[in-house]
């Protein structure tokens, strides 16, 4: 098993490496240019060194392993530093936004949070959601329950994200005044009522991505479950008389959770490329709200750091769910 | 001797009229299937009322009235107008037109090549690794970032040779297609690998069959069934994908109706006028829905295990 892990780990070295010359290559082709918005009456030459002081007037292949060498060894060193208070590669070139003229990860470090409370708490809450109603829909196949659920999940399956939230703002904003339209992220939680007003603008955000995501888990959940139910261990461990509860809960449930683990890991790259839509919604300024305003204003460093990072999520997330797989499955072991 | 050949295949065709063929079989549990039923109906009657509404109610859907102007339904607007006068319901068929054929083309291209790098991929051992290598890269690929980025990166040049209508039609179907293809070039390279083993095809071989003849009366017929179901729910992501981008204002130009474009105006009015934004996302999510339950319904209905049920 750890040998399997070490030979995924190192095989996606090359991968992401490959996915981030393909993301480099098809920047290049950008018409954009960082010196767009520099007035007229700067002569030409000032503009042509203030464009090879952004590293732009040198050869693409060694703009490009300027580029891998910034983030894979100056950008880490730089998050070693703020964590450790170290000093290392402290005069070394960073990837620039060409907006901000700021490094690239102080901003990303700046709109994390957000992004990380909307898509965690949506996901967590959608899985804590989807697995109950997967496993009584199973258990109760056919009756009103499972029907019920079968609709909801389709049409929380089809419904897109950015139609849910704006009708939510239509119903609970608009309407009612219930909850705010847009998400405050100066917001600062001191006292109850502070609490009480992030629980209220995190809801709305929060349950149109719980509720596609746990669209999709409980069919998962439930077809899984269906499989177990027939398989002849259950008809043993009924056998020997042990309770209901224990045969579901116990038996089937541990058995029917291996390819929903895998399928809940795999997801979570989906969630961080759902939450762009969501953000834009609901104008919470996280990370997908930042790809789209660089991708508006052609900040070519921004947008290729943020999609590589959604790239190296992938990765990651699909390794993590294979090696969950070989774990949780021990008829399954790669060697 | 003529006579005595052509004997048994004449009954055996008489045989094959009286059983019941393989399509009416389908027909027959896909119609036993009540949410592929309903899907149906409503995703035909969607395309009927978008293609056929406009010889009904014949409105132009970029006439701008700027005097009538914010209306709510009347009987001239049975959906009222929009903030400059223009029939919404006319735009909404006109949308509701372009984002159906988004949708079936880049269904279409999408499908092309799964089955192209699925068969590929299956019939050919030599293949098999390079091209599933390609596959799992795509599938790392960020989607919805890199749709985004090539839009903006192809909109100008597109649109200079084609016209801003022509170019950004092009630039999404094919963006969306080539993004999409890979689940189904995993489920066709599977089916072939089985389908490779199987005695028909040994025969096939024996007898001397070319290669590519093999593939076309042999194997594609075989692997129809994964290709349909995963074509009926293509159709759906490809619409969801384009609206998704038309919402996040990086879709077709704004005189130019979509339904996901029609939602992303409506956005700005959606204190005055909620409606604007529901009929739209109405229209989507209703297509989407009857896709995703015919996709279903197909599914049962081509998987022999159910059907015989």
């Amino acid at each position: 098993m750890l040998t399997y892990t070490i030979r995924r780990l190192v095989l996606a070295i090359p991968t992401l490496l490959f996915i981030s010359l393909v993301i480099f290559l098809l920047l290049e082709l950008a018409p954009g240019d960082p010196m767009a918005n520099v007035p007229l009456t700067v002569p030409d030459e000032v503009k042509q060194r203030m464009r090879e002081a952004l590293g732009l007037g040198e050869p693409v292949h060694i703009r490009y392993i300027k580029w891998v060498i910034q983030f894979f060894w100056v950008e880490p060193l730089h998050i070693i530093n703020n964590l450790f208070g170290t000093s290392f590669a402290a005069d070394a070139q960073r990837v620039i936004s060409w907006q901000s003229r700021s490094p690239v990860a102080d901003i990303i470090a700046e709109r994390m949070p957000q992004t990380l409370w909307v898509v965690g708490m949506s996901y967590l809450i959608g899985v804590l959601i989807a697995l109950p109603i997967g496993i009584i829909s199973a258990y109760k196949q056919y009756s009103w329950f499972d029907q019920i659920g079968t609709f909801v999940a389709m049409v929380g399956f089809s419904v897109p994200t950015f139609f849910t939230g704006v009708l939510l703002i239509v119903i609970f904003s608009v309407n009612l005044g219930w909850f705010p339209s847009i998400y405050d992220t100066t917001h600062e939680v001191t006292d109850w009522d502070s609490f009480v007003f992030q629980l209220k603008q995190i809801v709305m955000p929060v349950s149109v991505l719980a509720l596609y995501n746990a669209a999709q888990i409980s069919r998962f959940m439930r077809a899984s479950m269906l499989d177990n139910l027939n398989q002849d261990y259950v008809r043993t461990a009924r056998a020997k008389g042990l309770k209901e509860k224990t045969v579901v809960m116990v038996h089937v449930l541990r058995n029917s959770m291996i390819p929903v683990v895998t399928v809940i890991a795999l997801g979570v790259p989906t969630v961080f490329g759902g939450a762009i839509i969501t953000e834009q919604v609901f104008k919470v300024n996280g990370l997908g709200q930042m790809l789209i305003i660089s991708i508006q204003g052609n900040d070519l460093p921004m947008v290729q750091t943020l999609t590589f990072i959604f790239a190296i999520l992938i990765v990651l997330f699909n390794l993590i769910a294979d090696i969950l797989y070989g774990v949780l499955d021990p008829r399954i072991r790669y060697d | 001797m003529t006579d005595t050949t052509q004997e048994p295949v004449h009954s055996s065709n008489q045989t094959g009229d009286i059983s019941r063929s393989y399509w009416s079989d389908v027909w027959r549990q896909f119609r036993s299937h009540k949410g592929a039923m309903a899907g149906a109906i409503v995703f035909f009657g969607i395309i009927f009322a978008t293609l056929l509404g406009p010889w009904f109610y014949n409105v132009d859907a970029t006439f701008i009235d700027i005097r009538s102007r914010n209306q709510g339904p009347s009987f001239d607007h049975p959906f009222g107008t929009d903030q400059l006068g223009r029939d919404i319901l006319a735009r909404m068929m006109a949308g509701g037109q372009v984002s159906m054929a988004v949708g079936m083309t880049a269904m279409l291209i999408s499908l092309i090549l799964g089955t192209l790098v699925g068969v590929l991929a299956g019939y050919f051992k030599s293949l098999d690794g390079p091209l599933m290598r390609l596959t799992d890269l795509f599938l790392a690929l960020p989607l919805l970032p890199l749709l985004l980025v090539i839009i903006l990166l192809f909109r100008d040049p597109l649109n200079a040779a084609f016209g801003p209508e022509g170019g950004i039609f092009i630039l999404m179907v094919s963006a969306i297609g080539i993004t999409s293809w890979m689940q189904a070039a995993r489920i066709v390279r599977g089916d072939v690998l089985a389908l490779k083993e199987r005695e028909f095809v040994l025969a096939a071989r024996s007898i001397g069959t070319s290669r590519t003849m093999m593939i076309m009366r042999h194997i594609l017929p075989n692997v129809l069934s994964p290709i349909m179901v995963s074509a009926t729910l293509g159709v759906a992501n490809a619409i969801i994908t384009e609206s998704a981008l038309s919402f996040l204002g990086l879709g077709f130009p704004p005189d130019f109706p979509t339904w996901g474009r029609l939602l992303f105006d409506g956005v700005d009015y959606l204190q005055q006028y909620p409606e604007r934004v529901i009929f739209p996302g109405v229209a989507i999510s209703l297509v989407v829905l009857s896709v995703n339950y015919m996709g279903d319904g197909l599914r049962d209905a081509l998987d022999p295990r159910i059907r015989g049920r």
